[in-house]
């Protein structure tokens, strides 16, 4: 892994601080971050999982983390992470057809991202407090 | 094919392009994406479905059968997806060669770490049962 230098500077193509900040913009970059917050979030699924594997007391443990202001405040962020990477992740799909990138169209996809997976989280809990008891 | 100039006979059969591996991570990226889709809405109502639920049940929906070989392919999906998906991100934003083959490792460490010990619960939950 020799580091060549480069014999002159060359130019660089702008970054995105550059362009006006758009809504597909930052849907692109939001795409990016609930990613990486849902790669560690896996820490969760594993903790969850091997605690009820492991037995009741470390069950328990677990719910008593998960049912704490602070674990809720995760598991609310988690859910909103993955629902927005998933429809996130849909729109790429979508885009990948070669559909979809009209001026209009892609607006619309990137307002349905947001609007979506802000109403699915809202169902997911609603139905999550008031069918299931809550966690607990 | 702009490629054709500048490339062999040999690298255009071939197709794999500077990082030599194709358009594989590509495709790996756009599969398990397409797989996530119903793994994650069905991991979603398994974890709505067991919320405030005790122990002994936990066990014994995760442990049953279908919902243990669903839970091992979203595990399996969402890891491969996850480790290729970190990759990007390191290469993009991490520029010192060191400092990054470092991280390109952590990654593959940590996925498949945490996803073997995912795998690891969900088969000793079937098990116990």
């Amino acid at each position: 892994m020799a580091d060549i230098k480069a014999p002159v500077e060359r130019p660089l193509s702008p970054h995105l601080f550059i362009y006006k900040p758009m809504l597909t913009t930052m849907m692109s970059i939001v795409h990016r971050i609930t990613g990486g917050a849902l790669y560690f979030g896996t820490l969760l699924v594993a903790w969850w999982l091997l605690a009820a594997a492991s037995g009741p007391n470390a069950y328990a443990g677990f719910g008593s983390f998960m049912g704490s202001f602070l674990g809720r405040f995760i598991l609310l962020g988690y859910t909103w992470a993955l629902v927005h990477h998933a429809l996130g992740g849909i729109r790429h799909l979508i885009w990948d057809t070669g559909r979809g990138f009209g001026p209009q169209e892609r607006e619309r996809l990137a307002v349905a991202t947001l609007i979506g997976s802000i109403a699915w989280t809202i169902i997911i809990w609603v139905v999550g407090y008031l069918f299931m008891g809550g966690p607990r | 094919m702009a490629a054709g100039r500048m490339s062999t006979p040999l690298a255009r059969v071939l197709g794999l392009g500077s990082a030599k591996s194709g358009t594989e991570h590509f495709w790996r990226q756009r599969l398990t994406a397409v797989a996530n889709v119903p793994l994650t809405v069905t991991f979603v109502v398994i974890v709505v479905g067991l919320l405030g639920r005790n122990h002994a049940a936990v066990v014994q929906i995760l442990g049953s059968p279908l919902v243990a070989i669903i839970m091992l392919l979203f595990i399996a999906s969402i890891f491969t997806h996850m480790r290729i998906g970190m990759q990007v991100i390191i290469e993009d934003y991490v520029h010192d060669e060191v400092v990054k083959l470092v991280l390109l490792m952590a990654n593959t460490f940590f996925a498949v770490a945490i996803g073997l010990a995912c795998a690891f619960a969900i088969l000793m939950l079937s098990f116990k049962v």
